[in-house]
């Protein structure tokens, strides 16, 4: 594939600093995700894998530094179209007043999503893969479990087909069994199509191994690789 | 029916009424002495004196009297909406005296020139008193408005990225707090305009009537007002609403969090 040489994201000397006091959160970081990438990135809490994450998905500006996307800046004007193809997905997922439907439906009235529609096909076909019946669409989202919150979230995302996930602990506060249906989701995603790639950012070894093919890992702001010399 | 006229005695029978307060107070262990002692103090000092200053400003009926005297309310209107609510960020203040300041004298102005139509506009006699209810009204507005909006922001957060990680704008992103911090500032003008006549007989009307004027002459002097204020604190709602979101939210549909602290 003639893209596969240009990395999807691309971070140039990412430094961040705490706006009130200056402490430094994140220090000089380069960074490429290409298409076809599963990165993991394991880091004590408050190490600065989530800043980095945040500043990927540009929740958070850098203090200095950019974040490319297919070789070019990002102007304000691209930067919703952004988020929409490379999605970040917090710990706690965040959800609206009404049905799990209600909650699926609700990108489709942000300006982004305008020339998508609803697929209830696609959606079932997503909460089957995380073992969950179609009457799940009708519950209540007030009434759902932490795990069914963040499938929720998820499929929320996973619905438009993104080309990029940045997943900030998804798992962090879930049993094991909703934690395994979040992985398989990621996991059917990702091998839906070639150049989709991702990076878990995650405290649990374990986890990091199962599904992360090239390993980072975080100390006090700075990155470097795992099982690298 | 002539205008009864209140001595200093009759002021002095009436303040001895707050001794009622005294006695509950004491009685019930409320702790409230001192605070009801200078709460009697500070209405009469303060009713002394802004009599006095309107009796003089009164007497001098020039613009350039009238004119500083209704830029000094509207400036301590602007910083009084602005001292309330437990959050607060960098620029407050200025949000909330520029919306004070921007909808009450827009609507002052249409209220004495459009409707009222006094000659000259700075008639002190009209101008101020109108002002200064319009004033009152907006500066609750404002500061609910602005109260409200840092609150659903603070505690919002993570709806709030969520829109903005789904591709949501940041107008998209705060809609929904915006949309509350304005009801929230609109409501007690409404709640006021749907009980005034029936559960309460506003001050201003119930002047007009004590000083002679006629109940129906007094009731529209008190339909225009209503409006007017209903349109100055909706109009300073917005403004100061939507300040604080251009302060809270970049242009690249960042949430800036960290500008919002803690009072």
């Amino acid at each position: 594939m003639a893209d596969c040489q240009f990395p999807l994201i691309e971070a140039k000397a990412l430094v961040r600093l705490d706006e009130r006091h200056q402490a430094v959160l994140l220090r000089s970081t380069d960074f490429h995700l290409y298409p076809g990438d599963r990165v993991a990135i394991t880091g004590a809490s408050g190490s600065g894998k989530s800043v980095l994450l945040r500043a990927l998905a540009l929740l958070d500006a850098p203090t200095s530094g950019q974040v490319l996307w297919h070789n070019q800046a990002l102007t304000h004007a691209r930067i919703a179209t952004y988020r929409s193809r490379v999605c970040y997905l917090s710990q706690r997922p965040a959800l609206l007043d009404g049905t799990v439907e209600d909650n699926l439906r609700f990108p489709y009235s942000l300006t982004t999503w305008r020339h998508l529609a609803f697929d209830r096909q696609r959606v079932c076909a997503l909460l089957a893969h995380a073992g969950k019946a179609p009457g799940f669409l009708s519950k209540n989202a007030g009434d759902l479990s932490g795990g069914e919150a963040q499938v929720l979230s998820l499929i929320r995302t996973l619905q438009s087909d993104p080309d990029v996930l940045l997943l900030d602990e998804p798992t962090a506060a879930l049993d094991p069994a909703s934690s395994g249906e979040v992985e398989a989701l990621v996991r059917g995603w990702f091998d839906s199509a070639s150049a989709h790639a991702y990076v878990w950012v995650s405290h649990d070894h374990a986890q990091a191994q199962r599904m992360g093919a090239r390993r980072l890992h975080m100390d006090a702001g700075v990155l470097s690789g795992v099982g690298q010399a | 029916m002539n205008y009864q006229n209140l001595s200093a005695t009759d002021l002095a029978i009436a303040a001895s009424l707050i001794l009622i307060n005294g006695a509950l107070s004491l009685l019930l262990r409320l702790g409230l002495g001192r605070k009801l002692i200078w709460a009697a103090i500070r209405t009469v000092v303060q009713l002394l004196a802004i009599g006095y200053l309107l009796g003089w400003v009164f007497a001098f009926a020039y613009w350039y009297v009238v004119l500083p005297l209704m830029c000094l309310m509207t400036l301590i209107a602007g910083l009084s909406a602005a001292g309330r609510g437990k959050r607060t960020y960098k620029g407050q203040r200025v949000d909330s005296i520029v919306s004070v300041w921007g909808s009450s004298w827009l609507v002052t102005a249409l209220g004495l020139f459009a409707i009222i139509r006094i000659h000259p506009w700075y008639e002190p006699q009209y101008a101020i008193p109108i002002l200064g209810m319009i004033l009152g009204n907006t500066l609750t507005g404002v500061s609910l408005g602005i109260e409200r909006m840092t609150q659903e922001l603070a505690t919002g957060r993570n709806t709030i990225e969520m829109v903005l990680a789904l591709g949501g704008s940041r107008w998209e992103a705060a809609q929904g707090a915006i949309r509350q911090a304005v009801r929230a500032g609109m409501i007690p003008t409404l709640n006021q305009m749907t009980v005034v006549g029936i559960v309460s007989l506003p001050g201003m009307m119930t002047g007009q009537v004590l000083a002679g004027e006629s109940p129906q002459d007094a009731v529209r002097y008190q339909i225009v007002i209503m409006f007017l204020i209903a349109a100055s604190s909706a109009l300073g709602t917005v403004g100061a609403v939507l300040l604080t979101y251009r302060r809270l939210f970049g242009v690249d549909h960042r949430f800036l969090r960290y500008r919002l602290e803690q009072r």
